[in-house]
């Protein structure tokens, strides 16, 4: 079975749809701003890459509005653009299609609100809605409804990686009578203090504060990533199914692997981020010479970041192109590995690698993609993820011309 | 040939009995761990029960340093998982590490933890921008339900993929179904699946309080989880884990494993209704079952025992009933369907598991065990559901069925292979 993206949605820091989330890319544009009001109480980590200007009811229904979180909100949006992308008739069946949406931390603005009420009020004044919009299943579950599909439905929480691993997990469910798949990552922890004061001891995150530098993957100057928000979803579903309908495929998920690095934040063993993009390029039939883009993890703490170049290395003798557009507007958690995914699947498409932001200078022998985004004869692309729990996956996407 | 998984050691941590010996005594006994709520200080809530596992993390050998960096519901796994590690034999010998995995579900993951920490950081809810430095060292854990699959991994030194899932109230159904589905693809040769839960906190059990899900039985706590009866009020909150040791059917007969059934058929399916209400005809529940008995290759006719979700809400005894009757057929009278929730409360999360840890031990020992505290049956709910007493039943294919907020029907089929 051959599984194919037909459909694609993002909302990111540089709005909401792909068009515009591929024209910051290309750009290479800075979209890190300040988050709001945590910097006067002295958080040492005050940027941020913010949704701009998002209003849920412009997108979204006012009954599901208020009964969500900001991250089941981009993920409902963003499986609307996958889905209006697809051409997929859903009702026909609604049994055709299944949703997988992933989340690191799920509601948390929501949550804290209904906190705030427990606490500062008592018990009984908990909203009803705290019970469906904090947990991690709220986005798959308004996304499943609001869209009537009742095709398998789940959800995982392995952090950054969630996208790469659902998309693991579908094939399981296509090969297994569910034809269509709606798969995404999707977080939204800026709009809450608390969960944000909650991770400052872990280390990870930048205390940068000039947007220019904060970020900046495979540098001397790195020191942690700045913390962003927002979602990408794709519509995958078995080739054929897709050439039966004459739908348009945008990219080829061709192989995927996870592994466990140890208990810590970005595969503290070192090994396992190499192992799995030893698997995901096996399971997809292509060696080194086969990719011309690697999507890098791109942490942006020094010893993620040399894991990762010792791991494309060992790869990529030769050298490959390497491009972390992230570094330009941060990491999303769940929705990190899923704008890469959705970032990877338009750079097969316009054959043009968009370049790391805030790196100057390819660093420490890598080739990569700086300054201005580089055009390229682009097969396949290598998206790698690790996350803070651990877990590392890779996934090897491929232009539908070249399989 | 087609790879298949197998379950080859079970552990368990539940309300009223840690261990798989504790838990089927219970179970068998009928005897019930709901009671009130000694977590918290429960005054002022609307339901003040739950099932509580009276729990000493030093005396199942997490030592401090583990404890303050695992919470509760992740010490919980870690000592299901040790249980069903040795109950196993040694299913890692010889396993690459790269080949074994972890699937572990859990609903609300950290939230215990993060009530606590926000209520000292934001000075009993006074502060929108709350006091980081009041934070405690892992509270990041916490945030990140990631961290009960990665601990586990540790614990038992899988290297392959590892994943929680957290589909609401289906997780611990989904969790042991994806492990299924990653042995049968090849993806691992062991998986350590199951799921976790401690959500007796304020939080969670304000949430339930606000749309009235929970039970308000409060002075009568033994007897407040009352499934598919007359005088039945809402779930009781429970707590727990349970973990199951997965391996490839030829590798566990290879190695002389004692091979305790087959994972035979899992599906699941959104209902795409509404989040928490459930539509009374059960069509997309009995569409689960179905579908799992499709993979299985079995039957309708060859169920012999139904592990019920039974949860003890209105809508969903009669929705359930009415899903296993459209997927069963007329086969739904004659099989015994019970519910344990009515003595180890619903843990949210963990309970698909802890009730997949009965249905292998129903296999076992050729017991069901009973429905506890139903003494007067809706008569909208008209199947055997073994009220009070368990019942001497030989059973080679179970079925397990879960529902949970979101929409989502799960179901699970476990037999003793072709």
């Amino acid at each position: 079975m051959t599984m194919v993206i037909t459909g694609l949605g993002t909302v990111s820091p540089a709005g909401t749809g792909t068009d515009a989330y591929w024209a910051a890319l290309v750009e290479g544009r800075t979209l890190l701003t300040p988050i709001p009001d945590v910097g006067a109480r002295g958080y040492p980590v005050r940027l941020g890459g913010r949704v701009p200007g998002f209003d849920p009811y412009e997108h979204i229904e006012g009954r599901y509005v208020v009964r969500t979180d900001a991250f089941s909100w981009f993920a409902m949006v963003a499986s609307d653009e996958a889905l209006r992308d697809s051409g997929v008739d859903v009702a026909a069946d609604p049994y055709a299609t299944g949703v997988l949406i992933c989340s690191g931390s799920g509601g948390n603005e929501f949550g804290q609100r209904e906190l705030a009420a427990l606490w500062g009020r008592g018990p009984e004044f908990v909203g009803p809605y705290q019970s469906i919009a904090w947990f991690y299943a709220a986005s798959t579950g308004q996304v499943s409804i609001s869209n009537g599909l009742k095709g398998m439905c789940g959800v995982l929480t392995t952090d950054e990686p969630g996208m790469l691993d659902a998309l693991g997990q579908s094939r399981q469910a296509l090969r297994r009578g569910t034809p269509a798949m709606l798969v995404g990552g999707s977080d939204a922890a800026l709009g809450s203090p608390f969960a944000l004061a909650t991770q400052l001891g872990s280390g990870v995150l930048s205390e940068g504060g000039d947007p220019g530098t904060a970020y900046a993957p495979f540098t001397e100057g790195a020191c942690g990533f700045v913390p962003a928000e927002g979602a990408a979803v794709a519509l995958v579903e078995d080739a054929a199914t897709a050439r039966a309908r004459r739908a348009r495929v945008r990219a080829v998920v061709a192989g995927h692997a996870s592994t466990f690095g140890g208990v810590g934040a970005f595969d503290p063993g070192g090994e396992g981020l190499l192992r799995a993009a030893e698997e995901a390029m096996r399971r997809a039939g292509v060696g080194p010479e086969g990719v011309d883009v690697v999507f890098a993890d791109a942490v942006g703490l020094p010893k993620a970041d040399a894991d990762e170049v010792a791991a494309l290395r060992r790869l990529f003798p030769d050298g490959v192109a390497v491009t972390a557009p992230k570094a330009g507007f941060g990491r999303a958690y769940a929705g990190a590995g899923a704008l890469d995914v959705a970032a990877a699947v338009l750079s097969l498409e316009h054959q043009v690698v968009p370049p790391t932001p805030h790196v100057p200078d390819a660093p420490l022998g890598l080739d990569l993609v700086t300054r201005v985004a580089r055009p390229a004869r682009l097969r396949s692309a290598l998206v790698l993820s690790r996350g803070v729990g651990g877990g590392n996956s890779a996934l090897v996407l491929q232009h539908p011309d070249h399989v | 040939m087609k790879r298949e998984a197998v379950v080859t050691g079970v552990g368990v941590v539940a309300p009223g009995g840690i261990g798989a010996a504790a838990f089927w005594d219970m179970l068998t006994a009928g005897r019930t761990a709901t009671r009130g709520i000694t977590l918290f200080d429960p005054a002022g809530y609307r339901s003040r029960i739950a099932a509580e596992v009276d729990f000493d993390p030093a005396a199942h050998g997490l030592d401090e340093q583990r404890t303050a960096r695992m919470d509760r519901y992740v010490q919980f796994a870690a000592v299901a998982a040790a249980e069903a590690l040795a109950d196993s034999g040694a299913p890692l010998a010889g396993v690459p590490p790269w080949r074994v995995g972890v699937s572990m579900g859990t609903a609300v993951g950290g939230t215990t933890r993060l009530d606590r920490e926000y209520a000292v950081t934001s000075r009993g809810g006074a502060d929108w921008v709350v006091d980081h430095t009041a934070t405690a060292p892992h509270s990041h854990l916490a945030l990140m339900p990631s961290t009960l699959s990665g601990e586990i991994a540790e614990l038992v030194g899988a290297r392959g993929p590892v994943r929680t899932v957290s589909t609401g109230c289906t997780s611990g159904l989904d969790a042991v179904g994806y492990a299924a589905q990653a042995v049968e693809d090849g993806l691992a040769d062991v998986v350590v699946a199951g799921a976790a839960e401690s959500p007796i906190s304020p939080i969670a059990m304000a949430c339930f309080d606000a749309i009235k899900a929970t039970s308000d039985s409060n002075d009568d706590p033994g007897r407040a989880s009352r499934p598919f009866d007359r005088h039945r009020n809402g779930f009781v909150m429970g707590e727990g884990a349970a973990v199951l040791v997965l391996e490839e059917a030829s590798a566990a007969r290879r190695r002389g494993a004692r091979v305790r059934c087959r994972v035979a058929g899992f599906a699941n399916h959104g209902n795409a209704f509404h989040m928490t209400g459930l539509r009374r005809e059960g069509t997309e529940m009995a569409r689960a079952v179905t579908t799992a008995l499709d993979h299985a290759r079995r039957s309708a006719t060859d169920v012999d025992y139904v592990n019920a979700h039974g949860s003890g809400t209105v809508q969903n005894d009669r929705h359930e009933t009415d899903a296993v009757k459209r997927a069963l057929g007329e086969h739904a009278r004659r099989v015994p369907m019970t519910s344990i929730k009515s003595m180890v409360g619903h843990s949210l999360g963990a309970i698909g598991s802890i009730e997949l840890v009965a249905c292998v031990l129903a296999m076992d020992t050729g017991v069901v065990p009973p429905t506890a505290n139903l003494a007067t049956p809706d008569p909208e709910c008209d199947l055997d559901y073994v009220p009070v007493t368990a019942r001497e039943h030989r059973t080679d294919v179970v079925l397990s069925v879960g529902s949970g907020f979101g929409g989502f029907q799960s179901a699970v089929v476990l037999d003793r292979g072709e």
